[in-house]
């Protein structure tokens, strides 16, 4: 199956990865590899089969509601790019 | 001293004819000397290795050592250390230095296990050659133009080379078994949710699985020993008692049903590869085995279903990395957008990138039912194949990897080409099933893996089944020249 350039421009878009045009052709290609290499999938009959999320059929665990965890905010903020009183610094997001 | 196993090193450093300070200095001199040949290696953890050492040989003094105290060994650099850079082969986190250790890391630290240093590997774990790494491709210690598979080539190949007698690998799609089989070594990518996936950096969480790297089945026992068990900081590990893994290494074989998937020994199978396989085979026969041939239908859809359902996870496990809280930030962003965009295009590699566009495009509006949803009912019947398989035989044979190791170079121009290496190995972290690679021959004079597949928290078994071929062979004692 092919993917056109448009399709690979709104998707990275979407996965918020900036492509330089001279980028696009290469990925275009691979992708629409890919995308044949897994068009196999299409000729399985799947029309009784349950989806496997986890190869146990495990379900989510419940713990009891209580604090397991303490702040440790400076230490995870000591490794970021850019903060200041505690807070992660972005560009002006509201003018 | 660096020829020996974890388990001899175990027993000297028991019966004190060496020290961990004396064992971990010997090692870390060989990384010096060797590894700027190979590049096995991100980081090397020298001052605190030797802090490390000193505090085992001190524990073993107070009468307090485990059989790991003391032993050198080295973590796959995806496994978060505390206060050790982490960089996972990307770019993204060059001076990401986590503030907690991952649970496997805690575990070797409790133990009183030496780390060394961690382990080159394919950015992110995407790759089966160790090229993809932002820190250099890694050189099979088998021949100086030769990948040493992926994605823990690093890790196989510094056990390889004896810079270290083990190394922790993960395995997502063949990431352990390919390497291990490419560089002559033992490993084994346990049962989903054996080992704890906490702090070890996501690619594609419902088929990630950490395991163990050595140059023999026993170690690899001694290893699992160590990580194998429940967590509750990890939302899918098993709730499950961990056995002993080394107490029944010694069982003769006598009875074992051995499969052998027809799918896996057709005319795609290249006639040396089969060669060796089969005589690896024989002597399973010879050591009381009975084999039979049997079938796993759904083969040929494995490849597809598990490159939909690895980058859709990665896709989304990815998104984490923004330029926000951690890691690699572009330099000046003009506004959010671009400081998210061009954050994610100069931090990410090819390979990375490639596979996230293609998880975020199977995960889109009016593809999901035809792509991930289709992906995952496949999934389930290639399960299917595994559980009816298991029903009449103990273990699945076949080979690991498709040839020996390939040349540097040869394939990274062509990503379906490099998908294809995982053909054998893909099909296992579908169905969530243990499998290792074990030594079993050569190919002009490269290393060959057989590939043993188990049932489900079957691990004992494989170790048993492993240990017993190499009480019988010598392929796994067989190392590189220099």
């Amino acid at each position: 199956m092919a993917i056109s350039r448009e399709e690979i421009e709104k998707v990275a878009l979407l996965a918020r990865i900036r492509l330089e045009d001279n980028q696009v052709g290469a990925l275009e290609k691979d992708v629409g590899n890919i995308l044949n290499l897994v068009d196999q999938l299409q000729s399985a009959d799947t029309s009784s089969v349950e989806p496997l999320a986890h190869p146990l059929d495990a379900t989510q665990r419940l713990r009891a509601d209580e604090v397991t965890e303490h702040d440790q905010r400076d230490a995870f903020q000591r490794i970021a790019p850019a903060t200041e009183d505690g807070l992660y610094l972005v560009p002006r997001v509201i003018e | 001293m660096h020829d020996k196993t974890v388990a001899e090193l175990a027993r000297d450093l028991e019966q004190g004819t060496v020290s961990s300070v004396e064992l971990t200095r010997h090692f870390l001199d060989r990384i010096r000397q060797d590894d700027t040949r190979y590049n096995s290696f991100i980081t090397v953890t020298e001052d605190e290795a030797l802090k490390d050492a000193k505090a085992a040989d001190d524990r073993r003094a107070r009468g307090e050592a485990t059989p790991w105290t003391g032993i050198p060994f080295a973590h796959k650099d995806i496994f978060c250390t505390d206060g050790v850079r982490t960089t996972c082969g990307s770019r993204m986190l060059e001076n990401f230095v986590p503030p907690y250790d991952a649970t496997v890391t805690a575990r070797f630290r409790d133990a009183g296990a030496v780390c060394l240093g961690k382990t080159n590997m394919d950015e992110f774990a995407m790759g089966s050659s160790t090229e993809s790494s932002y820190y250099g491709a890694t050189v099979n210690p088998w021949g100086d133009n030769l990948v040493p598979g992926g994605s823990s080539g690093g890790s196989a190949a510094a056990v390889a080379a004896r810079l270290v007698p083990a190394a922790t690998g993960t395995d997502t799609g063949g990431s352990i078994r390919q390497p291990a089989a490419m560089c002559g070594i033992t490993g084994l990518k346990p049962t989903y949710g054996r080992v704890s996936r906490y702090g070890m950096i996501a690619f594609a969480s419902s088929l990630d699985q950490g395991g163990t790297m050595a140059r023999t089945a026993e170690d690899n026992a001694l290893m699992l020993n160590v990580m194998a068990g429940f967590d509750p900081k990890d939302s899918t590990c098993i709730d499950r008692p961990v056995p002993d893994y080394t107490a029944n290494l010694n069982e003769p074989l006598k009875g074992l049903k051995v499969g052998l998937p027809k799918e896996y020994f057709t005319d795609q199978l290249d006639d040396r590869m089969a060669g060796q396989v089969r005589a690896a085979i024989a002597e399973y026969e010879k050591l009381g085995a009975t084999v039979q041939e049997i079938s796993l239908p759904n083969t040929h859809l494995a490849i597809a279903a598990y490159y939909i359902i690895a980058p859709a996870e990665a896709s989304a496990n990815l998104s984490r990395f923004d330029g926000v809280r951690y890691g690699y930030r572009c330099e000046a962003p003009k506004d959010l957008m671009d400081l998210y965009t061009r954050t994610r295009a100069e931090g990410f590699g090819e390979e990375v990138k490639r596979r996230i566009l293609v998880g975020t495009y199977a995960l889109s509006a009016g593809y999901y039912d035809a792509y991930y949803l289709k992906a995952q009912k496949v999934r389930r019947l290639i399960q299917q194949d595994f559980i009816e398989a298991f029903k009449s035989v103990d273990i699945i044979m076949g080979p690991a990897a498709p040839t020996p190791a390939f040349g540097i170079g040869s394939k990274t121009d062509d990503p379906v080409k490099m998908y294809l290496e995982d053909i054998y190995t893909i099909a296992i972290n579908l169905a969530g099933v243990p499998a290792m690679s074990v030594p079993a021959g050569q190919i002009d004079g490269l290393p060959v893996g057989l590939q043993l597949i188990g049932n489900y928290f079957d691990e004992a078994r494989l170790l048993n089944a492993a240990h017993q071929f190499q009480q019988a062979t010598d392929w796994h004692t067989l190392t590189p020249a220099g």
